[in-house]
């Protein structure tokens, strides 16, 4: 057991070491000076290299790297080129609206897509099963941003329940803030909701074959007193690992819904900084993104092992 | 779903989903075949006159804000997602199927777990913040989002190489071909790849529909082909500000993607019910 968590954060931190090199070698590619970028054409070359100092941008790379890696680990990502504000603070602030919206995404899809998996499992082969496997198809196929639009056309310019896009803030009120994230969480959680939904149905389903399921019928439970009493339970299990992928694609999903409804989120920062060259941002909101999926996976591992005494035997 | 129902289990047969995803996708591959010998109108020519048409006889799907018909431009935009996420596929099959042969090949070994962990390091990165990274690095066009796509099928690819060679390696045919005098290479050749081809298969239509949804997800954010090429996320884009007035603009394009997608993944899961029986339903 210890040698598995051991080995797993192992693991985990070369991934992180070799993702920031990845980050920071492929960005000193870009094309374009930031120096430059926020002088202007007219700027004369000792102004230019003044700035270059100021940024730190006439070290050597090495130098630089290590830097940017030693300044993250204590929870200094530095100066932003452009803003000249801390990136940690820019960060913050876009986090508010980014990670609301994800989690606000994630539970929604959970608390729909489960029982409606749960239903479709207990139903199958009858109409109710097709028409929910029906739907989550067509779910998974349409693009979140499209479904995105269709709900402000319907929900905000037909009916006018919500507004069009736009963030109110969370100084405002908490249910106001939420509201302004509802239509986005809600296209957001469309195919992730569809993909969990039949994940839920098919583990069910395997799950409601197993002997013990047949065992708690013997002893004379209902089929669906087997399925809720012991089914979901072990049926779970994969569905986790689903829900702890998701994660990530909800997060980066986020950047394109974040486009549609002009939330001033992560997704936002992201598409800004890289036109700005405002490359120390573009960075480190990467590596923070990359730092939470990583995260968030090993997480779920563990949760696993800790939860299921039976995957034990075959980690050790 | 929508199966036939058959006497007996384990008999192949291609479910009616297959049929109606084969259809599907082949209208679409349709359209944008003939696209390259004619269209309905010319997707170049701007006629401000006649913008924000509805849908009528003479624009069976109406006009853009530039007087442009929709369905040509609909045609010339399939041709670009089609071409950028088969190329995409292309990708992954050609890095990933043989770092996943050699890692199968190799199992156990250092270079197995070379190839392993190269590919957790590729999953660890959110897909799409990495396109957008890419795109931004090289310049945004539909070259540079096939490339962005692509890198992300590799370990795709490589995985479902390795799980499936690792079946088959462990079986007694394979052991009668080394015993026979043959070398790892021509193993993994003429016996391996043969017999694990169906389950690449059916992971390349699911990659291809994903694909697609990437490519319209890219080009929506501006980072797909450029203008003057028409791309189906590009229209959806050019039609929010504009959903009030004219809501045709952006459902035409969407139901495209919708079909086409939907397509490729009733025909992924009816593949996969014909090469493996065993599984049908349980999906």
């Amino acid at each position: 057991m210890l040698q598995y968590f051991v080995r797993r954060i192992v693991t985990l931190f070369f991934t992180l070491v070799i993702a920031s090199l990845v980050i920071f070698v492929s960005l000193e590619i870009i094309p374009g000076d930031p120096a430059s970028y926020m002088l202007g054409i007219n700027a004369q070359e000792d102004t230019l290299q003044a700035l270059r100092q100021e940024l730190g941008l006439d070290k050597p790379k090495l130098e630089r790297y290590l830097v940017w890696v030693k300044g993250m680990l204590i929870g200094d990502f530095g100066v932003s080129y452009t803003y000249r504000a801390p990136v940690i603070e820019m960060v913050s602030d876009r986090l508010w609206v980014s990670l609301p919206l994800a989690v606000y995404a994630l539970i929604l899809s959970t608390f729909i897509s489960l029982p409606v998996g749960i239903y479709a499992a207990a139903n199958r082969g009858k109409f109710s099963d097709l028409s929910v496997m029906g739907v989550t198809q067509i779910g998974i196929a349409v693009p979140n941003f499209w479904f995105a639009m269709l709900l402000v056309y319907l929900f905000a310019i037909i009916l006018r329940w919500f507004s069009a896009g736009g963030f109110s803030g969370w100084e405002v009120g908490f249910f106001l803030g939420l509201k302004s994230l509802t239509l986005p969480a809600i296209s957001l959680a469309l195919p992730q909701a569809s993909i969990l939904a039949r994940v839920m149905r098919s583990s069910l389903i395997d799950t409601l074959n197993e002997d013990f399921i047949k065992t708690a019928r013997a002893k004379g439970l209902t089929q669906n007193q087997a399925l809720i009493k012991h089914g979901i339970r072990n049926a779970l299990i994969p569905v986790l690992t689903i829900i702890g992928l998701q994660f990530s694609f909800l997060m980066a999903g986020a950047i394109i819904i974040e486009n549609v409804f002009f939330l001033p989120g992560l997704g936002r920062l992201i598409f800004q900084s890289i036109a700005q060259r405002d490359i120390i941002v573009v960075e480190s909101v990467i590596m923070l993104l990359v730092f939470s999926v990583v995260i968030v996976t090993f997480l779920v591992d563990v949760a696993y092992v800790i939860v299921d005494p039976r995957l034990r035997s075959s980690i050790l | 779903m929508f199966s036939f129902k058959s006497k007996n289990k384990n008999v192949n047969y291609l479910s009616l989903s297959f049929w109606v995803g084969l259809f599907f996708v082949l209208i679409v591959f349709l359209l944008a075949l003939i696209s390259f010998i004619w269209t309905p109108y010319d997707v170049t020519s701007l006629v401000i006159s006649e913008r924000f048409k509805g849908p009528s006889f003479s624009y069976i799907l109406g006009t853009d804000h530039f007087g442009r018909d929709i369905l040509s431009m609909i045609m010339v935009g399939a041709q670009t997602s089609i071409a950028v996420a088969l190329v995409a596929v292309g990708i992954g099959i050609i890095f990933g199927l043989p770092l996943g042969m050699i890692a199968a090949a190799k199992r156990g070994t250092f270079i197995d777990d070379l190839v392993m962990r190269f590919n957790d390091l590729i999953f660890a990165f959110p897909a799409l913040i990495i396109a957008i990274l890419i795109t931004a690095i090289l310049g945004p066009g539909a070259f540079n989002a096939i490339i962005a796509i692509g890198i992300f099928n590799i370990p795709v690819f490589a995985r479902v190489a390795r799980g499936a060679a690792l079946t088959q390696w462990s079986k007694e045919y394979i052991l009668a071909a080394k015993v026979s005098g043959k070398g790892t290479f021509l193993i993994s050749i003429e016996h391996i790849i043969p017999n694990i081809l169906n389950l690449l298969i059916v992971q390349a239509t699911i990659q291809f529909s994903l694909g697609i949804l990437a490519e319209a997800g890219l080009s929506y954010v501006g980072l797909g082909a450029q203008p003057p090429i028409p791309s189906l996320g590009r229209m959806l884009a050019d039609s929010q500000t504009m959903i009030s007035i004219a809501p045709h603009m952006a459902i035409f394009p969407g139901m495209v993607i919708v079909i086409t997608v939907l397509g490729l993944n009733l025909i992924g899961d009816g593949l996969r019910d014909y090469f493996d029986p065993k599984l049908r339903g349980s999906r």
